[in-house]
């Protein structure tokens, strides 16, 4: 199991949205984060166009099934590129167990919806 | 039959005899329902304006950090200011001195605590509408508590206007010393110029309307002299700081266009034609300005932005207010459009050249936008409003008139504020210190936090 964390562009989340959906990842978290450091952005306020080192992103957090791993990257890699500076960035951590709280099964079964995918 | 010819034959006598005592002697002058219904009205949309209007159009454009220092230092203008006005500030700016020598530019103590003020008397101060009094003068129609009310709302509002210029870096204790002291000695002195019927300015001829030079560019000089005078915001890098809640700023932008309404339309002390055209030239003016403004963003920097368009909005305000009752839908047209071109200027070029941190424009926006709103009701005065013709009419004098006003009160004003920083400064500080500007004001002033994680 993997825990995937992207950076993006907020113009992308709908397009990263997407392909995670096609990509068959049946949930996933996102909050907006505000970057500081070397590089800026150009801003306007009031009519002042100016390069402001406050860069506001969005952050989605996915815990995957090795299985998916592989997908769920290229998905986020293929949606989320423009090309210019700024894209983002991935990051991809071991998760050491899972647990579903409602039936407290553990492991990669956690993750998936079982009920739901015998259904279909 | 006959008890009813009596009683008729009576009822005549008695008609006929308080006829001709009506003809005889001056009517006893009597408070006007309807001004006064309008009035009252008025005076709420004015404090609407302090509380929330500009509480939230300034709150949302600091730092979040910073909020809720912004909404205290106007709230509490709100209680300290009423409070000063009736016991100094309505007399100093409204009564006559009986100092000879100076009753051209302050008022005297008659009034102090509204002394010797009845419930049922008539208010001394009037635009349209007035009456004859039993001794041959001139009265108005509404009472004169009204009056001093309305006033006291003007009152608030212009130091809370200063709030703009020094926001994000002020020590509270500093802060509220200076705005008592520059509304005893800066704000009551000049009200009494223009408005007062001793006041030298009034004699001179200056036109008014709603505070255009007591309110907007008093205030407006006052902030560029605080925002100088304080120093830059230890994180201003030479370019505006982003706003942190851009819907509070819309909100409050749309309360102080609904309260303007009662500030201009209010100022002719009457609910009558003038107040009307009042209306809708105020109407007319911010939207213009708003407009502009958002094509101007649009045009200029690609895209038309919320902060823009709101910002547009109150420049128009500002620059209607001292002709909203001398021009029309065309003088209303021009200044809404002219105000948001020059203001625009000011704020996106101007500001950042000189390198000064006016944090929120107070003076970009209220002293450039008023100082443009007293010249252009010089100019586009109109004899179709009131019997005052600017420039644009023949009555070049008028302009003149205006441009003395202004002066005055540029130097005025800017002399005073410096005096009263220094002062201020040297026995209690006015800067917060560096952490404390760090950390934000909310916490360290306050001990109060805007947004917390809490349930």
């Amino acid at each position: 199991m993997k825990k995937i964390e992207a950076i993006i562009r907020k113009s992308k989340f709908e397009d990263v949205k997407q392909a995670l959906y096609n990509a068959g990842i049946e949930w996933f978290s996102y909050w907006d984060i505000t970057g500081l450091g070397k590089s800026t952005e150009e801003q306007v306020v009031r009519g002042q166009v100016f390069k402001s080192g406050y860069i506001q992103r969005r952050m989605v957090s996915i815990v995957v099934r090795d299985i998916n791993l592989e997908k769920t990257i290229t998905a986020i890699l293929d949606s989320a590129w423009t090309g210019e500076t700024g894209d983002g960035k991935l990051f991809i951590y071991d998760i050491e167990e899972t647990y579903r709280i409602r039936t407290k099964e553990s492991g990669p079964e956690a993750l998936y919806n079982k009920e739901e995918s015998a259904k279909n | 039959m006959k008890k009813n010819i009596i009683t008729l034959t009576a009822l005549l006598a008695l008609f006929c005899t308080t006829a001709s005592a009506q003809t005889s002697t001056a009517v006893t002058p009597k408070i006007d329902s309807g001004d006064t219904a309008w009035m009252i009205v008025a005076i709420a949309f004015v404090l609407l304006m302090s509380i929330p209007g500009l509480a939230l159009f300034y709150g949302g454009l600091v730092r979040r950090k910073n909020v809720l220092n912004v909404f205290m230092q106007v709230f509490i203008l709100v209680a300290v200011i009423s409070v000063e006005w009736i016991i100094i500030g309505y007399s100093n700016a409204f009564s006559s001195n009986p100092i000879e020598a100076l009753k051209p530019y302050i008022g005297g103590f008659d009034w102090a605590f509204l002394n010797n003020i009845g419930i049922n008397d008539l208010s001394p101060y009037f635009i349209s509408h007035s009456q004859p009094t039993a001794d041959g003068s001139t009265i108005g129609t509404i009472p004169h508590i009204a009056f001093i009310m309305f006033q006291c709302m003007f009152a608030v509002i212009t130091p809370a206007l200063i709030i703009g210029a020094f926001a994000e870096r002020i020590n509270f204790k500093g802060f509220l010393i200076f705005s008592v002291l520059w509304s005893i000695f800066i704000y009551n002195p000049v009200a009494h110029w223009v408005w007062s019927g001793d006041g030298w300015l009034f004699k001179l001829g200056a036109l008014d309307f709603a505070g255009g030079t007591v309110v907007h560019i008093n205030a407006g000089v006052a902030a560029i002299v605080t925002a100088i005078m304080l120093g830059k915001r230890r994180d201003y890098k030479g370019h505006a700081i982003p706003a942190h809640n851009i819907t509070y700023v819309v909100m409050g932008a749309g309360l102080l266009w609904v309260g303007w309404f009662g500030f201009n339309a209010g100022s002719g002390l009457a609910a009558d034609g003038l107040a009307a055209n009042a209306l809708m030239v105020t109407h007319i003016a911010a939207a213009a300005a708003a407009l502009t403004w958002a094509l101007l963003d649009w045009f200029l920097d690609k895209r038309p932005t919320i902060v823009g368009i709101s910002t547009g909005a109150v420049a128009g305000l500002v620059a209607i207010t001292p002709a909203a009752g001398f021009v029309g839908v065309a003088g209303a047209l021009i200044i809404g459009v002219t105000v948001s071109l020059i203001c625009f200027f000011m704020v996106a070029y101007v500001k950042p050249k000189l390198g000064y941190d006016d944090s929120l424009d107070a003076f970009g926006v209220h002293g450039v936008g008023g100082i443009i709103g007293a010249v252009l009701t010089g100019l586009l005065a109109t004899p179709a409003i009131q019997a005052y013709s600017g420039a644009a009419y023949g009555n070049l004098h008028q302009l003149w008139v205006q441009i003395i006003a202004i002066g005055a009160t540029i130097l005025f004003s800017g002399l005073g504020t410096a005096i009263l920083f220094l002062v201020v400064d040297k026995i209690f500080g006015l800067r917060a210190s560096d952490k404390q500007e760090a950390i934000g004001l909310d916490e360290t002033q306050h001990g109060e936090t805007a947004y917390t994680n809490f349930d």
